[in-house]
């Protein structure tokens, strides 16, 4: 009796196996942290319309809140429970990538004549290493020179435009500031994701050529920090910590006492919600090049997937498609870094502001931060240095002369 | 490893538990025979979670602390030996001018908190000893920071120290006094946080004090009463000298807490997804450390090294305070 028993009970585990692995064949597990919040119901309609064009897979989506998700990843990644594939942004993708976790997509887009031309390449090469494409842009965000229009009438100076440096930059500042004792020329924060960029606007870099040290310390970087530093401490064209008392840049934006602000283009909502005066934008300037950053989120597929296959269609699907690229520009959601006419045009349609272009014209300019895997260390060192010489407690030679001794001292290249 | 004040939150106030202790060795003994496996039965529920989540995590942590691991890839025996370093983390850890920093931080929060601590609960449990109307409110009036999640109550400590709208420097401007930035400044940013963590504090550590305090004979107040001593001289002859066990189960309990400092660092000194520690470094401590390296830097065989490296000190703190108890604390009540 026991053994029948036994042997009904091992039938029906066989059979559950079977059918379990016959279904988790086509089902892609999909770990993310962007849709958490009002965003999960724009994941949801892509979700639909994937499923809908690929009637064999499906898509099981995960969302964690972006405090829980890299720890929680962390977790099932050294459990070897991987989700199939998974979001990361482009912070945490170069260590992921340098941790040989991530599959490379390469041979497939070979395989499946992948056109990637339909993506932005500055924003495809962001997500390649050492030659290899490890992941796919879904979203990104362009950091720009957003300006008060009003203010620049009001000092009569002209409007940025493309051929515009440092110099211009700086002299319209200093018209603005002088507009009264309240109103600023510029916001541009100090800090490493700013400084790796206007470093390299200065023909400057973190790592030699052959990135095998760093060189954060030489003369022409030190004229970079001083540059940004002496607009707080010396011509004051932007508020020092004291003088903004605890108000944040966009408010100061916002009340109509900031002449230009460097920040990216998940300010548009609140600007065109809150400012009461004309605003447009334009690309960064730089000086001896230009140079943009961007925050992006891409979609890597786990080394160890078993369903790499079905998992890389819907890479694609999310970072290429223009049926998810036109979700997501509708909701506002991020930008999708493809280049389709349509669904750009779509976007530029939306004002203010109306210089739209510069939003993807910011992409052609665009620069990567040192390529690092212990890239979190390297950012919060560098950071604690750059906050000493903001602060005034350390000279810029200083401050990055301590950096670059931290930094060769602890960092691997 | 896994300390916390959580673990001791149970017990009974040091003061009692050594009398009760002393009574419950014969009253709590088992009686009838009962199996082994019975007690182990009742046992395991708690033996599992002990086993699971404190034990072999522990074992793994010691023997990861000898490998460059970094959190990611599966463990197997080929990838330990592989990753082995044998004592490269800790030659690293104690050769970097980081941990000496990050110990100083800590011993500043200590040579801060632990007097300001004392002073606190000891006047709370004071207060809370005399026999008013609506006393029991005030106690649990007290003990409301104690209850309240520390990840609330920084946030709350965080606009009290704010410079300019804060709470704490506006008062002192009503006196004249021109507060500084607090968590902005690096001068004042640890010293602000131990302002919270008495605030936190004061009430647990008051409660062991009462207990304590209702623990002395009356008869030896009696006694000095007829011989005419003021407030004063029964409060430093009488109270403080019996009150030492309490005062060195709280010393003890308060060493090990302030070395593994962590949520109040955390949420009160990281702005905007930047790291915590800041400003330069000011607050950076161990366990603040700890967490960096093993979910930020991954490098998780190096925080386990520094967690052992904690352990290690507390250890050491703790058993050195064991044997100075001796020259300072009475038993004989």
């Amino acid at each position: 009796m026991n053994r029948r028993i036994a042997k009904i009970a091992a039938l029906g585990i066989a059979l559950a196996v079977m059918v379990g692995g016959a279904v988790s064949a086509q089902t892609v597990n999909y770990l993310n942290f962007s849709g958490s919040g009002d965003n999960l119901k724009y994941l949801e309609q892509m979700r639909g319309i994937f499923e809908q064009k690929n009637p064999g897979i499906k898509v099981n989506i995960e969302t964690l809140s972006f405090g829980d998700y890299f720890t929680q990843l962390q977790t099932r990644v050294a459990a070897g429970t991987a989700p199939d594939c998974f979001e990361l942004n482009y912070e945490n993708f170069v260590t992921y990538a340098k941790k040989d976790v991530l599959l490379d997509l390469g041979s497939n887009f070979k395989e499946t004549k992948f056109d990637v031309s339909v993506l932005s390449s500055k924003a495809l090469a962001a997500f390649s290493v050492d030659g290899k494409q490890y992941g796919l842009p879904s979203s990104f965000s362009t950091v720009l020179l957003i300006y008060n229009k009003d203010l620049f009438d009001k000092a009569k100076t002209a409007y940025p435009n493309d051929s515009w440096t440092w110099k211009e930059e700086q002299a319209a500042a200093e018209k603005i500031r002088a507009l009264g004792k309240d109103i600023y020329g510029i916001s541009h924060p100090i800090q490493f994701w700013e400084f790796y960029k206007v470093v390299r606007q200065n023909g400057g870099s973190l790592l030699s050529a052959d990135g095998k040290r760093f060189t954060v310390d030489t003369a022409q970087n030190v004229e970079t920090l001083t540059f940004m530093a002496d607009r707080l401490n010396k011509s004051n064209v932007m508020a020092t910590q004291k003088q903004m008392a605890g108000m944040g840049d966009w408010d100061l934006f916002k009340a109509g006492r900031l002449g230009m602000i460097v920040t990216g283009v998940w300010a548009f909502p609140d600007f065109k919600r809150d400012c009461n005066f004309a605003w447009d934008v334009a690309v960064e300037p730089g000086n001896k090049a230009k140079a943009t950053h961007f925050f992006s989120n891409g979609i890597v597929v786990s080394k160890t997937s078993k369903n790499a296959k079905a998992a890389i269609e819907w890479a694609k699907f999310m970072a290429s498609s223009k049926e998810a690229a036109m979700i997501r520009v509708d909701a506002g959601w991020e930008l999708p870094a493809i280049t389709d006419a349509t669904v750009l045009a779509a976007y530029e349609k939306m004002t203010p502001p109306a210089n739209k272009k510069a939003v993807f014209k910011s992409l052609d300019y665009l620069v990567t931060p040192p390529v690092v895997e212990q890239s979190q260390e390297m950012v919060d060192i560098l950071n604690a240095q750059l906050e000493a010489a903001r602060d005034g407690k350390k000279t810029p030679a200083e401050a990055l002369s301590d950096a670059q001794k931290e930094l060769s001292f602890k960092i691997k290249l | 490893m896994r300390l916390s004040s959580t673990d001791f939150r149970g017990a009974v106030p040091a003061g009692r538990a050594r009398s009760r202790g002393r009574a419950g060795r014969c009253t709590v003994a088992i009686k009838k025979r009962a199996s082994a496996w019975t007690t182990f039965l009742f046992l395991a529920p708690s033996l599992v979670g002990l086993l699971a989540f404190s034990i072999l995590p522990m074992a793994a942590s010691l023997v990861l602390g000898f490998t460059r691991w970094d959190g990611l890839k599966p463990i197997r025996w080929s990838t330990v030996r592989e990753m082995w370093v044998g004592l490269g983390n800790y030659a690293a850890i104690l050769g970097d001018a980081e941990f000496w920093r990050v110990l100083s931080n800590t011993s500043y929060f200590i040579v801060l908190y632990l007097p300001l601590i004392l002073i606190a609960s000891i006047s709370i449990a004071l207060l809370l000893n005399r026999k008013k109307p609506l006393i029991s409110a005030y106690r649990v009036i007290y003990y409301i920071p104690v209850l309240c999640s520390w990840v609330a109550g920084a946030l709350i400590w965080k606009w009290i120290l704010s410079p300019q709208y804060g709470l704490l420097n506006n008062i002192l401007a009503l006196v004249g006094i021109e507060g500084p930035a607090w968590l902005q400044d690096e001068r004042w940013a640890m010293p602000g946080i131990v302002l919270a963590s008495i605030w936190k504090d004061a009430g647990y550590f008051g409660l062991i004090f009462l207990g304590g305090i209702q623990g002395i004979d009356p008869s030896y107040y009696e006694a000095a009463e007829l011989d005419g001593a003021s407030r004063i001289q029964k409060l430093f002859r009488i109270t403080l000298p019996l009150l030492t066990p309490t005062i060195f189960f709280v010393v003890v309990i308060c060493v090990i807490n302030s070395f593994q400092l962590f949520p109040q660092v955390m949420v009160m000194t990281s702005n905007g997804g930047q790291g915590a520690g800041g400003p330069l470094g000011a607050t950076q401590v161990m366990v603040e450390r700890i967490y960096s390296y093993a979910f930020k830097y991954y490098k998780m065989g190096y925080a386990a090294s520094w967690s052992w490296l904690l352990f290690i000190i507390i250890f050491a703190v703790t058993a050195i305070q064991m044997r100075l108890q001796k020259k300072w604390v009475y038993y004989e009540a």
